[in-house]
């Protein structure tokens, strides 16, 4: 039920009205408005029950584990929001003088520091305000690389299968031509077909390392020594970070070029879009390319790195410089890591995922890629349930919602029929798993027993199972008065 | 099992061509893809009178799962889409080879419908990427 439809006419909240003796005359007499805007009449009481209610109804990693796949949903410790709201930082304007900015400056340029650290890579900027504005970003400095070369033909961009799907956008966005390259049955590109594709029209590779079906791309290095003797550029994808942090450095495998989401390794609450933060790390043939502004460091003092610093740029991303409480999240959350913690979250992420896949396994699911170690996240096929029981994934994740799991990811990526995308993330304990493993098992059970239980699914919470056609159809969110 | 109609002609992305006079075919979705694909919610159907090239990319079907290419089968031009399908996606997922098919294309060369699958070729195909 909607607010506006526990309205009744007259009723108000006393203690939360405004002074209605107050008069604003900065506004002309024109643009005020005649009749009073159509707002729900409610009580305080009645306000305070309806939202406290709705928030109760959220599947969220606050109350529930959500093993989304490839959207890293961990636990972001309160401290980062708590640090990052200090007053100070709060009520900073973008625009203040460096003088009073050194606190701020600092931060951000630690930040860049620390990142540059932990991927191998030469330059940071943090000017990115979300994942797509990262990649963008990167893929405008490899054009801009060939273009200052006078190389203005590498206009081709080779995308792996296994790739986020932002990557072709990405790529299409630039102007640019893509260029699909297949993966092997064991998950890795396919090379014979890479050398094919390969030339003077090359104008880098983007990779998603580990893939999007949750393993590590084992020839990195003869991925990039190809793509590289061709006059290409290597683009790394950093949505799966979290699997390789602080373990192995996407600048030491010979990426030219990387973006990191922030708001996804680094502790921002997400999955909400937004708000978002992309760094963009560069290796030395791009560092003349990389967007402004970054703060450097002069005679003992931070300032901001402009157009007239670094002439090639790109140019600006944002009004700013990126989203600075996203920004301060992740330098917290790297502080209070360090270097040995951020070493741990890749021990944790990946040693959850593969207790996770072996126990699946061992209750009879079957593997995408059996035989493969799991990184951060795998893939469980349900394709012998759908054609033996009629159990499909779909079902599968409907029913653990009434199990108290948020679902994993389902039907990506695409190249595995009626997959399960499970990552569980470093933050989740050893009886949570279990948890998840005994519900797996219980609804596999029932599919065999009785897949109407399964279809029906979910029977537990305030919204069943979703006319999924309808709602891509027809999407109207819009409330209107019974009286208009 | 799906339906694998035997007069037709099929590719490796699952799109089937119906050889309609020397020069003219009509292309759709496998029963197989549709299955695979799910409940369709809207189709992007190509331009008429744009000239396309064998595997290219010139149509979108999106499902409740997923968003795909569909790939001209052969080179030449666009001579007809299914206007029908901007209301009626739903038709790709009930018939597909009848009310769902996409559109219609004047071949260049005709030697490029000899690289296509017959019904025997693609079942086999189906049958080995399980």
């Amino acid at each position: 039920m909607l607010i506006f439809e526990k309205s009744s006419p007259g009723r108000q909240a006393g203690g939360q009205s405004p002074d209605i003796d107050t008069r604003i005359d900065s506004i002309p007499e024109s643009l005020l408005r005649t009749d009073s805007p159509t707002m729900p009449e409610v009580s305080e009481l009645q306000v305070v029950r309806h939202y406290t209610q709705l928030s109760q109804k959220n599947f969220s990693i606050d109350t529930q584990f959500y093993p989304l796949g490839s959207c890293t949903m961990k636990y972001n410790p309160r401290a980062c929001n708590s640090l990052a709201m200090l007053p100070g930082l709060v009520s900073r304007h973008p625009l203040s003088h460096n003088n009073v900015s050194q606190g701020y400056l600092s931060c951000i340029y630690e930040l860049q520091e620390i990142l540059k650290d932990v991927t191998g890579m030469k330059g940071m900027s943090l000017a990115g305000m979300a994942g797509a504005q990262g990649e963008f970003a990167g893929m405008a400095m490899i054009r801009a690389y060939h273009q200052s070369r006078n190389d203005d033909d590498r206009l081709e961009v080779l995308v792996p299968d296994a790739a986020h799907g932002t990557n072709p956008a990405t790529a299409v966005m630039c102007g640019m031509k893509v260029r699909e390259i297949p993966t092997n049955r064991e998950g890795d590109v396919d090379i014979k077909a890479l050398k094919a594709a390969v030339g003077p029209q090359t104008a880098g590779l983007m990779l998603t390392n580990p893939s999007t079906l949750g393993v590590f791309e084992r020839q990195i290095k003869e991925i990039a020594r190809i793509v590289h003797e061709a006059g290409g550029l290597l683009y790394y994808d950093g949505a799966n970070l979290n699997a390789i942090l602080g373990k192995v450095r996407p600048g030491d495998m010979g990426f030219d070029v990387i973006h990191l989401n922030l708001h996804k390794t680094f502790s921002t609450p997400h999955g909400g879009g937004g708000p978002g933060a992309a760094a963009v790390g560069v290796g030395e043939r791009l560092l003349p390319f990389i967007p402004v502004p970054l703060v450097i460091r002069q005679d003992e003092q931070y300032r901001w790195a402009e157009e007239a610093d670094i002439p090639q740029t790109i140019g600006r991303l944002s009004a700013f410089a990126g989203n600075a409480g996203v920004l301060l999240r992740a330098y917290i959350y790297a502080r209070l890591l360090g270097k040995d913690g951020m070493r741990r979250v890749a021990d944790y992420a990946t040693l959850n995922a593969n207790y996770l896949m072996a126990r699946l396994k061992a209750a009879g699911f079957d593997l995408a890629f059996d035989g493969r170690r799991a990184t951060h996240e795998f893939i469980v096929t349900l394709k012998r349930q759908a054609k033996e029981l009629n159990a499909t994934a779909m079902d599968y994740a409907k029913r653990l919602l009434d199990y108290g799991h948020h679902a994993p990811t389902t039907y990506f990526p695409l190249l595995v029929p009626e997959c399960l995308l499970i990552e569980p993330t470093e933050t989740e304990d050893k009886a949570t798993l279990d948890n998840f493993i005994e519900a797996m098992s219980r609804i596999d059970e029932e599919a065999r027993t009785d897949v109407e239980i399964l279809k029906s699914a979910p029977v537990s919470l305030p919204v069943k199972r979703l006319d999924d056609v309808k709602a891509a159809r027809e999407l109207d969110l819009t409330w209107k008065a019974a009286s208009e | 099992m799906s339906e694998i109609p035997g007069d037709l002609k099929y590719t490796k992305s699952h799109e089937w061509v119906r050889i309609e006079d020397d020069h003219l075919v009509t292309v759709g979705i496998t029963d197989h893809a549709q299955a695979a694909l799910g409940d369709m919610v809207f189709i992007e159907t190509p331009e008429i009178g744009a000239e396309v090239e064998a595997e290219e990319a010139c149509a979108v079907v999106e499902s409740v799962k997923a968003a795909s290419d569909i790939y001209s089968p052969v080179g030449g031009e666009i001579v007809e889409a299914n206007a029908n399908l901007a209301d009626s996606p739903e038709s790709v997922n009930e018939q597909p080879y009848g009310d769902g098919w996409i559109f219609q294309i004047r071949v260049g060369d005709t030697d490029e419908l000899e690289g296509l699958m017959d019904a025997e070729g693609y079942e086999a195909f189906c049958a080995e990427e399980e």
